[in-house]
């Protein structure tokens, strides 16, 4: 398959994941993280579906690419994709999303064997577990790769920073960041909040990270972005300037979906647009 | 297995207890290449020089970041190797609280965390330093183990247990150099299970860390005044060994001896689970009251703090009169 046929493969499979996002969101029943869960959904396909071994269940822990959701409550986006490349059951997915028992709640619980690598929701500790996971293959020679994915709101934790210093520090040439920089947090658009969300770049660079900036919901971008080596000693970042909400025009850039509840007309509205686009 | 003699005893005494615990990871790491010890910027605090000039593979600095120490260590320990993670007790157990609580608590990764300088023997340093809180807010958090050991002896040995310990766990060390002698040789020690350090038919004064030591002076002193008392060195304050504390339930006093808060540590343990119990006998806790103390030397803030083995032994005398 050329790079274009994979592409083109993969704003398929983001489409199924939106959707799948949107009903798992809906069938649920409350509210769900809807705008950040929307907003990362290239970078999940990309990752799933492309650039990580992890739908080859049988490899063994030393060989098997690691992905941490740091910002824990994009679980739509991320939920979705292991359901949409096998790693995870689709039906037990939509059947137990957020309902009592679930291995499926508003934020990831460890269970490795679903592809949860670890709990999150507490903003800015999972990209230091990466730092970790990381470190270890560095120092046992394991193959695999690390991916974490980060908010920009999430970027406000001083702990990202820790994470980040440590990262260039121990040259960690097999570490991934992709921050998912949709210009928004739960009190509206970061410029408001904490104006650094146009800094990440510069920040980053300062560090010591191979920084590589893109439209983060682009697929051809995404995709490039990932698949552009390391440099040598250095870890990777790629700030992925994304839309919250990303996919539903009555979501997007609308802080009233950061967490929200799907009515039965506002979900086949959305289902319906996502159908309609190509 | 590490082989104890009274002379090794001796030495960790002088040294203290962080140098004791740079030296019990040293001896491990030169039996066992399945562990890495971590540090924020405190490798020379916490006597690791000569391990990190050993082993400079197996050691891995945060820098001045504990949060970030947490979670590094979590990330070495998802493949379940045993990490070692030191920083002063308040900054390990507090500045990365949250941090613990996600990967220890709620996820069981194998981290051991060591809080050094814990207790009051920061002293001139003042309370910024001091191990008040550690101890009673890493026992709030479930599935984590927390040991206070008594000595030098039960810093080694607890070492050595924590490395075939696949938990998560948290190593309160109280005490400095000149660090009391309650052992003299090897003992049979583990995790969660309290050493009956004296028999006696009238009160028992269960303690952890540096208090036993003070304990067992409180309770000579109380004997030439007639009253028996047995010493428990209740070294593992979570889980606590009920079982030694059921063999205590008839005596007349319970007394907690410890060198932190009484607010959630190895005295609220006791009071938790006796509290159900129809008969029981009253219980004192004895540690550092609700405040902050004024810093000073160490001696002056046990003094403050009524922690002496003296001091110990009156209030017990007073809580008899009662």
């Amino acid at each position: 398959m050329t790079d274009n046929e994979r592409i083109k493969s993969l704003v398929q499979h983001a489409k199924q994941i939106r959707k799948r996002c949107l009903t798992m969101a809906f069938n649920c029943g409350g509210s769900a993280h809807l705008g950040g869960g929307l907003s990362l959904v290239e970078a999940m396909t990309v990752l799933y579906g492309d650039v990580m071994n992890t739908s080859n269940r049988t490899l063994p822990y030393e060989q098997m690419d690691k992905f941490i959701l740091s910002k824990g409550h994009g679980v739509l986006g991320f939920y979705a994709a292991l359901a949409e490349f096998g790693i995870v059951d689709p039906q037990l997915l939509m059947d137990t999303f957020m309902q009592n028992g679930s291995d499926f709640i508003a934020h990831p619980v460890m269970k490795p064997e679903f592809g949860l690598e670890s709990s999150s929701g507490s903003l800015g500790q999972g990209i230091s577990m990466a730092v970790g996971l990381a470190l270890a293959a560095k120092k046992k020679g394991y193959p695999y790769q690390t991916y974490v994915l980060c908010g920009n709101g999430e970027s406000n934790e001083g702990s990202v920073w820790e994470a980040c210093m440590s990262a260039v520090n121990y040259g960690l040439d097999n570490f991934t960041m992709f921050l998912d920089n949709n210009h928004m947090q739960s009190d509206g658009h970061s410029p408001e909040v904490l104006n650094i969300s146009d800094k990440y770049t510069g920040m980053l660079k300062a560090l010591g990270f191979k920084v590589i900036e893109i439209d983060g919901n682009d697929m051809r971008q995404v995709y490039d972005a990932f698949h552009t080596p390391h440099e040598n000693g250095k870890p990777k970042a790629i700030v992925g300037n994304t839309i919250k909400g990303k996919g539903v025009n009555f979501m997007e850039n609308n802080n009233e979906w950061h967490h929200n509840r799907l009515t039965k007309d506002r979900y086949d509205e959305a289902m319906q647009q996502l159908e309609d686009k190509a | 297995m590490i082989q104890i003699t009274k002379r090794d005893a001796k030495l960790w005494s002088r040294l203290g207890a962080r140098a004791t615990y740079g030296q019990a990871i040293l001896e491990m790491a030169r039996q066992r290449d399945d562990f890495y010890v971590m540090s924020a910027d405190l490798c020379q605090s916490s006597g690791l020089f000569k391990f990190r000039e050993e082993f400079p593979d197996r050691f891995i600095n945060s820098g001045i970041a504990e949060q970030n120490l947490i979670g590094v260590a979590a990330g070495l320990a998802k493949d379940g190797t045993n990490i070692f993670a030191s920083s002063f007790a308040p900054f390990v157990t507090m500045r990365a609280c949250e941090q613990v609580r996600m990967n220890m608590g709620y996820m069981q990764l194998n981290i051991k965390t060591v809080g050094l300088g814990s207790g009051l023997i920061m002293a001139q340093l003042g309370n910024s330093h001091y191990g008040v809180e550690d101890g009673s807010v890493m026992r709030v958090i479930p599935g984590l183990t927390v040991v206070n050991p008594a000595d030098g002896v039960e810093i080694m040995k607890t070492v050595e247990a924590f490395c075939d310990y696949p938990h998560p766990a948290y190593l309160r060390l109280t005490g400095g150099p000149g660090l009391p002698m309650v052992h003299e040789g090897d003992i049979d020690f583990q995790i969660g299970k309290a050493i009956k350090i004296r028999e006696g038919k009238d009160i028992a004064i269960i303690a952890c860390g540096t208090m036993v030591y003070n304990a067992k002076k409180a309770a000579e002193i109380l004997a030439g005044k007639g009253f028996e008392a047995s010493v428990i060195d209740m070294h593992t304050i979570k889980p606590i060994d009920k079982e030694a504390v059921d063999a205590e339930m008839s005596k007349q006093l319970l007394v907690t001896v410890e060198e932190a808060t009484i607010v959630g540590g190895l005295g609220s343990a006791l009071a938790e689970y006796i509290a159900p119990k129809k008969q029981k006998p009253a219980q004192l806790m004895l540690g550092i009251k609700d405040t902050f103390p004024h810093a000073g030397t160490y001696q002056y803030l046990l003094e403050q703090c009524r922690l002496t083995g003296e001091q110990i032994a009156e209030d017990i005398e007073a809580a008899l009169e009662t």
